[in-house]
């Protein structure tokens, strides 16, 4: 079934159709519509879930850290300063093994207010243990919704996921989103069936104390768990193309087998980056787009592939690392690392200004003229 | 609710024997928590007047009331407090590790 729907309006039926047992949520623009639509679907008896009500989204993390120990499948959704309240209990989702999935609406962090999109949010996240992907459309918040969840719960696995999508750009904007049919979702994502879970008649202690003989093995077995994901996300993107008739992977590669210059971005920017590329190939520059979904587990192995033929490389963050440089321009870079193709680092849209076809299209007129460098802010006031 | 976990203990050899989060497996007993102690004490049997003072102070409680009192070395973190109540001074302490 398709349906014109708003990427708020897609998370929200996409954690419905993954039958998720619990939802804690607390509202925050833009990510407000999210909550309101969950609360409908579970009053109105359409989903089989506890709606549990929450004075911040701390508590609302804590509340699905809970209920997903129990055993229970369980959403959230926040933005911005709401993500920010909430990273105390992001580490203890990810250190506890709770495949949680959180469907965070890209938003910059005040001061000034601003409700606009910025990666800056979620970047914050980045050491976590969380995998972290990001969204072009809505039907990609829809889809990845559903494979988050069978990713995250495979036993090797047991990951939570950040799901990323830009505030308005797609939270507020109206896509078709094929919904597909709930049987075929249902035989897709088998219900949540946890080895270790809380429970009374077989009592065990969770996030106890551990000492120095443990605690670093631990972590080991997290990094041993997003290694493993990069495997998994690839496995289960081509299920879901043989399921659904839509493929995914680590990355997305536009246009880039003969591509001299290729760009690499995410979000919504990749969006507009393909028109960019499909009018600058009309004009014969040989462009393409390398689209990163997944920022954890980083694919450096896929980004290495695609990216050595290049001739030069541009890299658009919307995100800066204060003192340093756009926070995935230093991925791609160390990635890169020995190879000696000039990168360029670009910087834009901060706060929800636009990037538009005419920016990404002057991002690849300034690498034909210039030496490479690490941070050119493009359209700032200077 | 069963007791079944009371006395399983666990060997834990290297990562691969762990489950992927801090979850108990056997019960919290084989969960040893003296590893950083730096300091044991330890009771002299001649000066002891079995008052029990260190069994009553002793924080973890890792000092049972027995004639003499014993200590549990699997918890006992070193901390010295029943060195320093023992009106006898038959608790003395001894440097770990030497």
């Amino acid at each position: 079934m398709k349906k014109v729907l708003t990427g708020n309006f897609a998370a929200a039926y996409g954690a419905a159709a993954a039958r998720v047992k619990v939802i804690a949520a607390y509202p925050i623009t833009p990510q407000t519509t999210i909550v309101e639509i969950m609360s409908e679907i579970v009053a109105d008896g359409l989903l089989d879930a506890d709606f549990v009500k929450v004075e911040s989204e701390h508590s609302a993390l804590a509340a699905c850290i809970g209920a997903q120990a129990t055993g229970a499948r369980t959403f959230t959704a926040t933005s911005a300063q709401g993500l920010a309240l909430m990273h105390e209990m992001i580490h203890w989702a990810a250190r506890d093994r709770l495949p949680i999935v959180l469907a965070n609406v890209n938003r910059a962090l005040a001061p000034g207010w601003s409700i606009w999109a910025d990666v800056t949010d979620s970047i914050a996240q980045r050491d976590t243990g969380w995998m972290q992907m990001y969204c072009e459309n809505n039907q990609e918040v829809f889809d990845t919704i559903l494979m988050a969840y069978k990713i995250g719960e495979n036993e090797n696995v047991l990951l939570p996921t950040l799901i990323n999508l830009d505030a308005f750009f797609l939270s507020h904007t109206s896509q078709v989103v094929d919904m597909y049919d709930q049987d075929t979702i249902d035989s897709f994502l088998p219900p949540y069936r946890p080895k270790f879970k809380l429970d009374v008649n077989d009592p065990r202690a969770f996030g106890a104390l551990t000492s120095p003989e443990h605690y670093y093995e631990f972590s080991y077995k997290i990094q041993m768990a997003h290694q493993k994901a990069k495997e998994v996300i690839t496995e289960v993107g081509k299920e879901f193309g043989r399921t659904f008739g839509r493929e995914y992977g680590l990355t997305e590669s536009y246009r880039c087998d003969d591509a001299e210059i290729v760009l690499v971005t995410y979000g919504t920017i990749a969006g507009t980056a393909k028109d960019a590329v499909d009018r600058m190939r009309e004009k014969g520059i040989d462009v393409g787009l390398l689209k990163i979904r997944y920022f954890r587990p980083f694919p450096e192995e896929e980004v290495c592939q695609i990216l050595k033929h290049a001739k030069k490389i541009g890299v658009i963050d919307r995100a800066v690392s204060f003192g340093h440089e756009g926070p995935f321009f230093s991925e791609i870079k160390a990635a890169m690392y020995g190879s000696n193709i000039p990168l360029y680092g670009f910087v834009a849209g901060l706060g929800g200004r636009d990037v538009s076809i005419a920016d990404i299209e002057s991002v690849v007129n300034y690498m034909g003229n210039n030496e490479s460098s690490n941070l050119i802010w493009i359209g700032v006031k200077k | 609710m069963s007791d079944k976990k009371e006395n399983e203990t666990v060997d834990i050899k290297s990562a691969n024997d762990m489950p992927p989060m801090p979850v108990s497996l056997g019960s919290m007993r084989t969960n040893k928590t003296a590893s950083w102690r730096s300091i044991r004490p330890i009771i002299i049997e001649e000066k002891c007047k079995l008052c029990m003072i260190c069994w009553k102070y002793c924080p973890e409680p890792a000092i049972f009331p027995t004639a003499p009192p014993t200590i549990d070395y699997d918890y006992c973190k070193g901390c010295g407090i029943c060195i320093e109540e023992c009106p006898f001074d038959a608790i003395i302490s001894e440097k770990e590790g030497k």
